[in-house]
């Protein structure tokens, strides 16, 4: 790793934060996760923990009820959205919600177009974006022509083009077929961006972050070694988090990052 | 506008139309088609000299003939009107091929067929030369409302993926063993149709949170930029320009 953590203020740094849905609903209750550069952590937890919500806090989509956030060392304000928005980017579930444009080529742009590129410098960034997922060679199709696979790999190219700070990925294994979910696995790991990946695809977690923090019903539970976590049977049966059949995490070596 | 079939209208090339910019063309096909609407219906002759001028456009394109005949099929519905006037018009009734037909409803049965067929080919040729994206790309260009290009290109995006979820509810449906026998099924039917709007409703939602994310602030950036030269109105002006001096004669010969 080439980043000193002890120079830099965290990539991410949540500290306290609470929020309710308009309807009375409250999804977090005091969530503290720090995240320092470089590091790609897994944030675990069961349907309805309150994961999205959280992820939707961190560029500012939903604003804390109490609590702060802050992006290398930016606080999340309304001030600084747009800096915000370009530190943070989020990769969502369905391709087909991030993929809102007639080509490639101008789902990659967008991003960095919103931040006023133009030009050689903008078509630069779009191919390098897309050269960083292999997916160059698609650069002038439409998504809705892509395989599943394809479109996922595309979305995390139209993030990538706006240079984040952090790279927050929601359920990025889901849907994928075993081949695709290795592909994706190892251009994340080739990216060394700092990662937050939120997931419920245990295996997956455990190859690519090395730490791993639960989340379940709005409050952190459990922030530690990915391996460690995983090993723990009464923790990961009390939040719903079950290893697939015949995966022992116990018989793996901790993977090296 | 389904994302296939409008791919389909698309004949890939690289002709001098086809590499004219999208607006040029726009403007073009639509001058033309209005000079064509404006002309006297009884100058047989200019028709004639207008679906010679769409010819030659037509090969410089290098769009085959065969493809513009099958498209033409969206005219049947006019083709039918017309065919039908001559009988139900009143006035003066002459011979024609051994009927009796209204003379008044003759004229405007070939009026009706000849503007809407030369309108038809005028359209199959802009679309046959220009990939949907890039028409979108035109109508900008041509400072038509910024939020009509994005819904419609929006509509071009999301074509496929509400034909597949509509797919798959059918398929869920007809699995359950319904069947859309009679009117009586309406209701489930009309069901499916609330569900898919909800979805695409949030979806939309979804879509632009997904933007927002992006540093959307209410406004598409221009990405691509087809600006369109002298030179390349000039070519254009080529479908237009004869046509309207086609037209002048005519008005000076009534
Ligand atoms: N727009 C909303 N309005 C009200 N409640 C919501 C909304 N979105 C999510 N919730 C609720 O907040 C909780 C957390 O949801 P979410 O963050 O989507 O969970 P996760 O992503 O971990 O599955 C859930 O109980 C969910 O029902
Ligand atoms: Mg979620």
């Amino acid at each position: 790793m080439t980043s000193h953590p002890g120079n830099r203020a965290p990539s991410l740094a949540v500290h306290q934060l609470a929020f309710a849905y308009p309807d009375g609903h409250q999804a977090l209750f005091g969530v503290d996760l720090t995240i320092a550069p470089g590091e790609r952590v897994a944030l675990l937890g069961p349907n309805g923990a309150g994961k999205t919500t959280l992820v939707l806090h961190l560029n500012g989509i939903l604003t804390a009820g109490h609590g702060t956030v802050s992006v290398a060392g930016l606080p999340v304000t309304k001030d600084n959205m747009l800096e915000i928005r370009r530190r943070v980017g989020i990769v969502f579930q369905d391709p087909d919600d991030q993929l809102f444009m007639p080509t490639v080529r101008e789902d990659v742009a967008f991003g960095p177009a919103n931040l006023g590129l133009r030009g050689d410098e903008l078509a630069e960034r779009v191919r390098h974006a897309l050269d960083q997922v292999g997916m160059l060679a698609l650069i002038d199709r439409p998504p809705h022509h892509l395989s599943f696979g394809q479109r996922r790999r595309v979305a995390v190219a139209t993030v990538l083009a706006m240079q984040p700070e952090i790279l927050v990925l929601d359920e990025p294994s889901s849907n994928l077929d075993p081949a695709s979910r290795r592909e994706l696995a190892d251009i994340l790991r080739d990216l060394e961006l700092t990662t937050l990946m939120v997931t419920h695809d245990l295996p997956y977690a455990l190859e690519l972050c090395a730490r791993s923090v639960i989340l379940d019903e709005g409050v952190i539970v459990a922030n530690g070694p990915t391996h460690d976590l995983l090993c723990d049977q009464e923790l990961m049966r009390s939040h719903r988090l079950e290893l697939p059949f015949g995966f022992d995490p116990k018989s793996l070596a901790v993977p090296g990052r | 506008m389904s994302g296939g079939h409008s791919d389909r209208l698309y004949v890939p090339g690289a002709s001098a139309v086809h590499r004219l910019p999208p607006q040029c063309k726009l403007v073009a096909v639509l001058t033309f088609v209005l000079i064509v609407v404006a002309t006297p219906r009884d100058q047989f002759w200019a028709f004639g000299l207008y679906a010679v001028v769409l010819a030659s456009v037509a090969a410089v394109a290098r769009v085959p003939a065969p493809v513009i005949l099958r498209r033409m099929v969206v005219e049947l519905p006019f083709l039918v009107f017309a065919l039908l006037l001559p009988f139900v018009s009143h006035g003066e009734r002459v011979q024609f091929f051994g009927l009796t037909v209204s003379e008044a409803g003759l004229l405007g049965a070939w009026n009706v067929l000849a503007k809407g067929t030369l309108g038809v080919v005028a359209s199959i040729l802009l679309a046959a030369t220009t990939e949907p994206r890039t028409l979108l790309l035109g109508l900008e260009r041509l400072h038509l409302p910024a939020l009509m290009v994005q819904i419609m290109s929006f509509m071009f995006r999301y074509a496929d993926v509400i034909g597949g979820e509509m797919h798959r509810m059918r398929i869920a449906r007809e699995s359950r063993g319904f069947q859309a026998r009679d009117v009586r099924q309406l209701r489930v039917v009309a069901q499916s149709a609330g569900a898919l709007f909800i979805r695409s409703y949030e979806r939309g939602e979804r879509v632009h949170l997904a933007m927002l994310s992006r540093g959307y602030a209410g406004s598409m950036p221009v990405i691509v930029d087809v600006r369109a030269g002298r030179g390349q109105w000039l070519t254009a002006a080529a479908l237009p320009m004869p046509a309207l001096a086609i037209a002048v004669t005519a008005w000076s010969l009534t």
